[in-house]
């Protein structure tokens, strides 16, 4: 489990995008969905146009459509990285305590986030590295992961150091306990099971053992390979 | 005859008292009431507690509050955003005091402190570091913890149009927690940006009812706080 790799070929693996195509497949027609701030918002514009999903934001609507162009923007029609959305017909809004009663209440079928450390029995930290004079902030994360019914991560393989991120325990302070379901990276899809991470997708020229060797734990081969 | 109007922001908030409990609206600038925490801010009371999901950006509404030296301690889900600097600079400097609630775990203390409950159990947060020091019970094979309700002496908060009987409508992703600070506080004061006549609000469509509404204030254009940040207005 050496992070001294060797370079892949420049281009080899999924880009953004690709990673957010790859996962938009994933979420099926009638689902209420949950977008983290940064690479997941990516993933509503690639999700099937035959499939209708509703979008939740935390701070109280759903049904969120694509960002307005900026002469329409609302500074009161937010999402929850505070950037201006629009709202689809058929949308609804409604106040903080209602909005976390879909996502606690478990109404919210899946929920896109981000991650720094996923640990192999998918416990999830992304809000905090820990560090003394970090200032820290939790929003609607813990909520996100103690609530809706499945979680799926998206986020570059290894940090931008070439550190694994999915781990055998992670090292940062949690989010939440056992809560992931699904890892997309831009190397592999790979789902958390009870005998451990099974690697169900490899990126186009990626083998297994370049993304074991990447990875911070023992990886189960999937039979789709 | 009941008339919860008030003329203006200043006489709205004459009663607050040093050492005073304030939830302040808003998710970011959305539902900020800017004019209201101004007016906290030319009155000078001093060592609040602010219930705030965010710290403000800039050096105007919130983190003008807080950069005034008239908060003593924070409760909040997200105390940094872009263009907050005032609070991260006061918190490190060990300056301002802060309690770090989860979002909906702090939008439900608010809704079960307005609704008369001391205590709820909810799973967000349980294996974190903000679990601890809190009790711990299972129920049906998961194990939830303890939070408490939470009260307030004052609630400021914005909204889109009211009546005298303090009957709310509220615009958009503005409405965040302004219905839930409105029950949770001993006094709630709103700014709306038009007083509508008694009456005139569809029952189906109230928000807020008025009897969880103390005092309403008519701003009519309020300011928005991003535009200020980007030209670099400081408050006062």
């Amino acid at each position: 489990m050496s992070t001294m790799a060797e370079t892949l070929p420049a281009g080899v693996g999924w880009d953004r995008d690709a990673m957010a195509r790859r996962l938009a497949l994933d979420i099926p027609d009638g689902a209420y969905v949950n977008l983290g701030i940064g690479m997941p918002e990516l993933v509503a514009q690639f999700v099937p146009e035959d499939r209708e999903v509703f979008y939740h934001v935390e701070n109280g609507l759903l049904g969120m459509g694509p960002a307005p162009a900026p002469e329409q923007a609302d500074p009161e029609l937010i999402n929850a990285g505070k950037k201006p959305v629009s709202a689809v017909p058929g949308a609804a809004y409604f106040h903080h305590a209602d909005s976390f009663v879909m996502i606690r209440g478990g109404h919210i079928d899946i929920c896109v986030l981000g991650a720094m450390q996923v640990s192999r029995n998918g416990d999830l930290a992304n809000w905090s590295t820990g560090e003394v004079d970090a200032i820290p902030a939790v929003g609607g994360a813990m909520d996100l992961v103690a609530g809706v019914k499945t979680i799926y991560v998206i986020t570059q393989h290894t940090t931008k150091t070439g550190e694994p991120k999915l781990v055998e325990r992670c090292s940062y302070p949690l989010t939440g306990k056992r809560c992931v379901d699904r890892i997309y990276t831009d190397l592999a899809v790979i789902d958390i099971t009870p005998q451990g991470p099974v690697v169900i997708a490899l990126a186009p020229g990626v083998t297994f053992d370049q993304v074991q060797a990447r990875t911070g734990t023992a990886l189960i081969a999937g039979p789709g390979l | 005859m009941i008339d919860k109007r008030c003329a203006t922001p200043a006489a709205a908030v004459a009663d607050i008292f040093d050492g005073a409990t304030v939830m302040i609206g808003g998710f970011g600038e959305a539902g900020s009431p800017i004019e209201l925490v101004h007016a906290l801010i030319d009155r000078g009371t001093r060592d609040l507690t602010v219930v705030s999901n965010n710290t403000g950006s800039g050096e105007v509404g919130l983190a003008a509050l807080i950069r005034n030296g008239q908060v003593k301690r924070m409760i909040c889900s997200y105390p940094r955003t872009a263009n907050s600097t005032v609070f991260p600079e006061l918190f490190r400097a060990g300056k301002i005091e802060l309690e770090l609630v989860p979002q909906g775990t702090l939008a439900e203390r608010m809704r079960a402190g307005g609704a008369g409950i001391p205590a709820f159990y909810t799973r967000t947060a349980v294996g974190t570091v903000l679990e601890e020091g809190k009790e711990q019970r299972d129920f049906d094979g998961h194990t939830y913890v303890m939070e408490r309700g939470l009260r307030a002496d004052f609630a400021l908060v914005k909204a889109w149009r009211g009546d005298r009987y303090g009957n709310l409508l509220y615009n958009k992703t503005a409405r965040n927690f302004g219905p839930v600070m409105c029950t949770a506080a001993r006094t709630t004061i709103v700014q709306v940006q038009a007083i509508v006549p008694a009456g005139t609000i569809d029952p189906e469509c109230v928000i807020t009812p008025g009897i969880f509404v103390n005092r309403v204030v008519e701003v009519r254009e309020p300011l928005q706080e991003s535009l200020l940040v980007k030209q670099g207005v400081r408050y006062p």
